[in-house]
């Protein structure tokens, strides 16, 4: 009996290392290929052209170039003012990606609204989409938005985004409710 | 600046025109509701006229109407009441490229009827500015060829300009949908709709 649940619990703790090398590697693939997505709707635009321009950048950290598909991004970036007609467009382009899917907001409007607190701006993107990561800033220096990146991709590796957490959710109630 | 358009308004309408008033080089003709469209015509096709471009329509919101400088108020209080003090005014700029004048139409529109003659089929460039004015204020145009909300969403309630429209009340479309529910998260959501982030 208790050589048997040693040798179940070894297996567990084999399987368990297995997977979590596995995922690591899989993290640390991942991180470093973030194809963005950029939301641009507004003045944050610019400085997003700067921090994908050749003076910042971003493709050093593997964000390679911008997929204007959602269906062929990992990384949402949501640069400027939502309003809350757009919601509905935002939060499909989001349903559009595929898994495992990050979301940065740039800028502070798309992180609670910035200065629109009104009847038309909506107080945030995280009102619709999960966000991953707030860059604040009016609009926020392209090294900010590197250090917001960097960040994402430290979340990425240790499996930590929203997504990769729902994902690790899900998971543990399919197999709670098929153990039952 | 176009004095003599002025003159030239009282002279042919008289009682139309209710009064006129000039500041910082803009000339101002108030118009009696009914008769704006008349008078617009005329500002149109006459000759010496000849006001060809529509610069813009919108609305002013007088919530707390105080007769200041100006003499507005004698032509339109009737001493019954508050409801008979117009609310809204409605201000048309119109200019014209040959004569190089331009003129500004008021109309005084109470809140409990707030309509106006739509000047859309007499310059087809009013036409998405009324209903601008429309969205954001409410102030119906008669005869307008297509009056919608031009801005906002069908779904939206009230008019978000008018001054008594609260200030961080939120209309939202959709929220997200992959958060927990319970009390908590109800109450959240309340807070969300119903606006000011320093709730009482």
């Amino acid at each position: 009996m208790g050589v048997e649940l040693a040798t179940t619990r070894l297996e567990d703790a084999v399987k368990w290392a297995k997977q979590s090398a596995l995922d690591k590697t899989v993290n640390w693939g991942r991180k470093f290929s973030l194809f963005s997505y950029p939301f641009v709707t507004a003045c944050c635009g610019m400085e997003f052209m700067s921090v994908a321009g050749p003076k910042y950048d971003l493709a050093r950290f593997g964000a390679e170039f911008p997929r204007f598909s959602p269906r062929q991004a990992d990384l949402l970036m949501v640069v400027g003012t939502i309003t809350e007609k757009q919601g509905p467009a935002l939060k499909r382009v989001y349903d559009q990606m595929a898994e495992p899917k990050f979301v940065m907001a740039f800028g502070v409007c798309a992180s609670t609204g910035g200065f629109y607190q009104n009847y038309h701006a909506m107080p945030g993107c995280d009102q619709v989409i999960p966000v991953d990561v707030y860059v604040p800033g009016c609009p926020p220096r392209p090294e900010q938005v590197i250090d917001g990146l960097m960040m994402l991709m430290d979340r990425v590796q240790q499996g930590r985004t929203h997504n990769q957490l729902q994902r690790k959710r899900e998971q543990l109630i399919s197999e709670l409710t098929s153990a039952e | 600046m176009s004095q003599k358009v002025l003159d030239a308004l009282k002279a042919k309408f008289g009682d139309a025109i209710t009064s006129t008033e000039s500041q910082f080089g803009d000339d101002i003709a108030w118009i009696v509701r009914d008769k704006l469209p008349a008078v617009a015509l005329w500002l149109r096709d006459d000759a010496s006229m000849a006001f060809d471009a529509p610069v813009f329509v919108t609305c002013i919101d007088r919530l707390d109407w105080k007769p200041l400088h100006r003499p507005v108020a004698e032509h339109f209080s009737d001493e019954s009441g508050k409801d008979s003090r117009p609310r809204f005014e409605v201000c048309y700029q119109l200019r014209s490229s040959t004569h190089r004048h331009r003129v500004r139409l008021k109309v005084a529109v109470p809140e409990n009827d707030s309509r106006c003659p739509s000047l859309a089929l007499l310059w087809p460039a009013f036409n998405w500015q009324e209903r601008e004015t429309f969205d954001m204020y409410g102030i119906r145009f008669d005869q307008h060829p297509d009056l919608r909300r031009i801005y906002l969403y069908e779904e939206f309630v009230g008019y978000p300009l008018r001054k008594d429209y609260p200030k961080d009340k939120r209309q939202p479309l959709v929220r997200r949908d992959d958060l927990p529910v319970g009390p908590a998260a109800k109450a959240s959501r309340d807070l969300s709709t119903t606006g000011s982030r320093e709730q009482k």
